[in-house]
This record gives structure tokens, C-alpha cells and sequence, in this order.
């Protein structure tokens, strides 16, 4: 059983309240780093912890954090992105609704490290009732001298506030997110100017995401040098999985970086297995946007080596044989998932999601959409199934952010890995558009 | 307006426009489940803007409804985590039961039926949203019992005694 370092207490009664989250231990680096430490020194620490961040592109915190421009006269803002929507990753939400003060001392410990005096978590709009124990967490966290004035008098004084969003998967990336937080449309921002220098209101910002903001606290509280023991080499610490799809335990997992991906699948400390007896057919690792691999990728490298839970393992082999660990969306599809359906709701889900801004994911998802469709309605072309890749290429990097990205890869990755199931989409297509129909490889090669 | 003015506090005297979204989604469950030109105009002339900064925000955000809707409004998840557990199928249940394809109202006016984007609960699904409430695990049984609780339900505002 691997240690626990954020989620230790969250199955402890009452670990919501203030009361019971300081006897077990909460809150301590809140007071280490305003009573024994500098602003540098906490983020010194947090550099020195190698944690990277948890919201899917791994950069690390401590090394953002020290981007931050610090101006005469100007505020500088924490935003805590807790606008999780990428497809299959649900961790946030479960830390946020069993362990709100756990954010909150991350916020105020990060905050100190920043020099900001007012911060904002901003919530994706359809978790409100996350953002209810929030703002009660807040409320108590006020009360007992952890927030607004004077902290345990420290001299340092801090405001955090809860920003509802609108439904904008969009939000999610960090320069929308800032223009969503001032009022406007989540139209991501040209970089640079990046936000450690012109963020919210044109001040200088960071943005965290929720589970790297959670981590703070255990890193500022045991020492950089204890958190960099747990994992593997640049995968240090551990990461909340979320795992969906097809397995007998769906749930939120909190794993030491390294455990090989085939225990996280099957042994019944976490995933326990393919659920209704059945094979596994693929998995998306790190989200929706990252890319699919069948079951022998995913649990073996092109070198035959075990996949671990790590970014290096998991992108070994580049997007050829490899994916990302991402944002720990985990979700495992077994042997009567329909590659070409599933690809179809992931290209609709882009599509819906595009902020509209730049031309080739506006209309590349939209067309990527409409040709899957036809293929999974028995419409399809041979020649669409290049056209899918086509596009797919047209738009990847292309774009002011990386939602084109996000929208190319899955769709690019399924047909790298599972063109067979396409070709047979579009040459049998009363066979594949029959109630409950799936691509069967050994039957496929018979006819 | 009291919850108006908590939002209102929490952003700079000179930035108040950031507070459209909150007050958004306030006037939306105080005004029957949707935002109309109207309630939008007035939107504006609390944050001191002109009306097409609202507009252009609540036809941005898909979690404002900009037509009259019924009573609740089922948002059923279709993305694909939710797809490989049965979203599909619990779509095409509530179809039936309610008499009505998606985007529209059932006869009795008590429910619309709507299908969104991934609702971050892809361990529990497949599941809808009603209002801040989410419904997940569910299957035929389950999802019939929802529809006769929410039926009898009487619908509260979050800043409401009794919520």
C-alpha cells in the first residue's frame, strides 16, 4: 500500500470542518512558513520538491512560480484553476468536496510564497455545490485567524474568493480562465506577454492547478527533501489518478509515481480489473486529449519494457508508441468498446468546446466531427480516413492554445492504432452500424 | 441582490464587470431556470455595462439557458468516459419515459432534456446534472426514481433557509 501524502485523512469523519482538519495536522505550514520562513524560502522549497504541475502539462510549480514578475506598485495575483473538464479526469473535484481545507491552507502558503494579498479559485460553473463547501471552508477559515487580516499575526494578510465559471471547457486553459475570472468570453490570450507578467486586471499572476496547489502544504510541512523521496527520478511524489471506464473500481486513486501501469489496472488496490469478466482493448491514460493506446502499449513500451505510472514511462516512444500521464484522467475500454464511436463523442466533445478564435480548430474540429460520424453511421469513404488524419495534422499547432492540440491528437491516435476497425467501419457497414456491433480483429481477418 | 452584493465585494471597485458570471448564474435559479434578454439588460445595469457585454458573455458559457425551459432541466453527460459506462443508453431511457427527444420539454412541462459535455464524474457515471445536484450510477430503476422525486420536489435557492 503506497503512502499516502494528500489524501491521508479524506475518508476521516468530519475532515470538511475546520476543527477536525487542524487536529489531524492541517494547517501546519501555514504557520512554519509565516512564522519561520521567507516568501523565497517557500519557494526555494517547492523548486527544491521537483512537484510539477498536476493540471496535465508538467511544468514544474516551484520553477513558475519563480517567473512571477514582481513590479513596484502593482497587486500580484494566486488563481487556483479548479476548472477540471478535460474528459475522464475527476480528481479535483473529489479533493476539493472531502478536503476543502486542504486547498485553502495550499492557497494561503502559496499565496505568502507569491506576495499575493488577494486570491482567486476559480471553479468550473456546473461543481456550485463545490463551490457551497468552499466558500463554508473559507468562511471558517476567516474565523479562526487563517485568512483576511494579519495572519496569526504575521503581518501578512490575505483575501480568497470563489469564482463560479460558466460550462467552458476552454476555462481550463489558463489565459481564457484569467479572461473568464474579468468577465469576458474565455477567449485564450496570444503568449507573451505570459501571465507571471501580465495575468489578471494586467497584473502579474500565477495559475495552479488544485491538486499541485493541495501538494504545497505536505512539501512546506515535511521538507522538499522528504516529498522528492517518493517517486521515480523527474516523476517525483505521487499523483491522484482518476480511473473510469471499464473497471471494477472506479474512483479516485492516490498513487506513489512509478507503480507499473498493469498493477493499477489489475490489482484490487486500485482499478481491480476489466469489469464484466471481459479483455482490455485500450486505455486513454492522461485525459481525453492525450493519446490512446491499445492494451499491449499501454502495459509493455515498443522496447518491451513495463509501463510505470510516470510522465517519462508513459511518453516513451513518443506519440508513435507512447501517450502522457497528463491530467491523470485514467479510463480503460474493454473488447466491445467501439474505437471509432468513442473517437466520434471525444471529436463532438472538441468541437462543442472550441472557443472559436482560431480558424483551423474551429473548423478542423467541426470537420473532424462531421467525417467521424459518417464513418460510425455507415457512411463513410476510405479516403476519410486519411482526410481524419489530414485535418488531425492541420490543426496541431496551429492554434493561439492547445485545445487544437488536445483535439488532434485522440483522433489522430485512434486511427494510428486502430485503422483496421475504421477500414472495417467503411467497408461493412451494415455489419458496423447493427445494434451492439464491435470490430472483431480475429473475425475481421476470416472474411 | 444581498448574494448580488457578496459577489460584487470579492472584485476590485474598478473591475465589477468580473462579477457577470456569478450574478449569472444567481439570476438564472431566481428566474425559472433561464436568462432572458430582460433579466440580462438588468444584469448590465448592476455591473454599469453596456447590454452586449452580458450577452456576448451568457451566449458564450453553455450553462446559461436562453430559452424558457421546464421545470428541471436533466443534463445528461455524453462524453466518452460516460459513453463506455452507459450514457448512451440512460439518454435513450429518458427519451422514452419523458416522451421527448433532446433539447426539448416534456408535455407536462416538468422536465427538458439536455446532453452536455463531461461533468467530471466519469468514476460515477453515467450520470446527469439538476441544477447543483448530480445524479450518477444510474441506471433504468434509478433514473425512473429520480424523475418521480424530482416531480414532487419543491425547488430552493441555494441562499434560501431550508436549502
Amino acid at each position: 500500500m503506497g503512502r499516502k501524502l494528500l489524501t491521508e485523512h479524506i475518508n476521516v469523519e468530519g475532515i470538511h470542518t475546520f476543527d477536525v482538519y487542524r487536529k489531524h495536522g492541517g494547517y501546519a505550514s501555514v504557520e512554519k512558513a509565516l512564522k519561520t520562513m521567507s516568501p523565497e524560502e517557500v519557494v526555494e522549497e517547492v523548486k527544491a520538491s521537483g512537484l510539477r504541475g498536476r493540471g496535465g502539462a508538467g511544468f514544474p510549480t516551484g520553477m513558475k512560480w519563480s517567473f512571477l514578475a514582481k513590479p513596484e506598485g502593482k497587486p500580484r495575483y494566486l488563481v487556483c484553476n479548479a476548472d477540471e473538464s478535460e474528459p475522464g479526469t475527476f480528481k479535483d473535484r473529489y479533493l476539493m468536496e472531502k478536503l476543502p481545507h486542504l486547498l485553502i491552507e495550499g492557497m494561503i502558503t502559496s499565496s505568502y510564497a507569491l506576495g499575493a494579498r488577494t486570491s482567486y479559485i476559480y471553479i468550473r460553473g456546473e461543481l456550485l455545490y463545490v463551490l457551497r463547501i468552499l466558500e463554508k471552508a473559507i468562511a471558517e477559515a476567516y474565523a479562526n485567524g487563517f485568512l483576511g487580516e494579519n495572519i496569526l499575526g504575521s503581518g501578512y494578510s490575505l483575501d480568497l474568493h470563489v469564482h463560479p465559471g460558466g460550462g467552458a471547457y476552454i476555462c481550463g486553459e489558463e489565459t481564457a480562465l484569467l479572461e473568464s475570472l474579468e468577465g469576458k468570453r474565455g477567449n485564450p490570450r496570444n503568449k507573451p506577454p505570459f501571465p507571471a507578467v501580465w495575468g489578471l486586471y494586467g497584473c502579474p499572476t500565477v495559475v495552479n492547478n488544485v491538486e499541485s496547489i493541495a501538494t504545497v502544504p505536505w512539501i512546506i510541512t515535511n521538507t522538499a527533501a522528504e516529498y522528492a523521496k517518493f517517486g521515480i527520478g523527474r516523476s517525483a511524489g505521487t499523483k491522484l489518478i482518476s480511473a473510469g471506464g471499464n473497471i471494477n473500481k472506479p474512483g479516485v486513486y492516490e498513487i506513489e509515481l512509478g507503480v507499473p501501469v498493469e498493477e493499477f489496472i489489475y490489482s484490487d488496490e486500485y482499478c481491480g480489473g476489466i469489469w464484466k469478466g471481459r479483455d482490455m482493448k485500450a486505455v486513454i491514460a492522461g485525459g481525453s486529449s492525450v493519446p490512446i493506446l491499445p492494451k499491449e502499449l499501454i502495459l509493455k513500451t515498443a522496447a518491451g519494457e513495463d509501463r510505470l505510472m510516470t510522465y517519462e514511462s508513459l511518453s516513451d516512444g513518443g506519440f508513435a508508441t507512447g501517450t502522457m500521464l497528463g491530467s491523470g484522467g485514467f479510463f480503460v475500454m474493454d473488447d466491445q468498446t467501439c474505437i471509432v464511436r468513442h473517437t466520434w463523442t471525444l471529436a463532438r466533445f472538441y468541437h462543442h468546446e472550441s472557443c472559436g478564435q482560431c480558424s483551423p480548430c474551429r473548423e478542423g474540429t467541426g470537420w473532424m466531427e462531421k467525417v467521424l460520424h459518417r464513418i460510425e453511421h455507415g457512411h463513410g469513404h476510405m479516403h476519410d480516413i486519411d482526410l481524419l488524419v489530414s485535418v488531425a495534422k492541420q490543426i496541431e499547432g496551429n492554434t493561439i492554445c492547445p485545445l487544437g492540440d488536445a483535439a488532434a491528437w485522440p483522433v489522430a491516435a485512434a486511427v494510428r492504432h486502430f485503422r483496421e476497425e475504421f477500414e472495417w467501419h467503411v467497408k461493412h457497414p451494415q455489419a458496423a452500424t447493427a445494434p451492439g456491433a464491435v470490430f472483431n480483429k480475429a473475425e475481421s481477418v476470416l472474411a | 441582490m444581498a448574494e448580488i452584493r457578496r459577489y460584487l465585494s470579492h472584485y476590485p471597485a474598478d473591475r465589477q464587470k468580473s462579477a457577470i458570471l456569478p450574478i449569472l448564474h444567481i439570476a438564472q435559479a431566481e428566474f425559472g431556470g433561464w436568462v432572458s434578454p430582460e433579466v440580462m439588460d438588468k444584469v448590465a445595469e448592476i455591473l454599469n455595462i453596456q447590454p452586449i457585454e452580458v450577452y456576448e458573455v451568457a451566449t458564450f458559457y453553455t450553462m446559461f439557458n436562453l430559452k424558457p425551459v421546464g421545470k428541471h432541466v436533466l443534463e445528461v453527460c455524453r462524453t466518452g468516459p460516460c459513453m463506455l459506462r452507459g450514457s448512451d443508453q440512460l439518454i435513450e431511457h429518458l427519451e422514452n419515459r419523458l416522451g421527448c427527444k433532446v433539447g426539448e420539454t416534456s408535455a407536462d412541462g416538468n422536465f427538458t432534456l439536455k446532453t452536455v459535455e463531461c461533468l467530471a464524474s466519469c468514476g460515477t457515471g453515467p450520470m446527469l446534472q439538476v441544477r447543483e445536484q448530480f445524479y450518477e450510477n444510474l441506471d433504468a430503476a434509478s433514473a425512473d426514481q429520480m424523475l418521480e422525486d424530482l416531480k414532487a420536489l419543491t425547488v430552493r435557492k441555494p441562499w434560501e433557509e431550508n436549502y
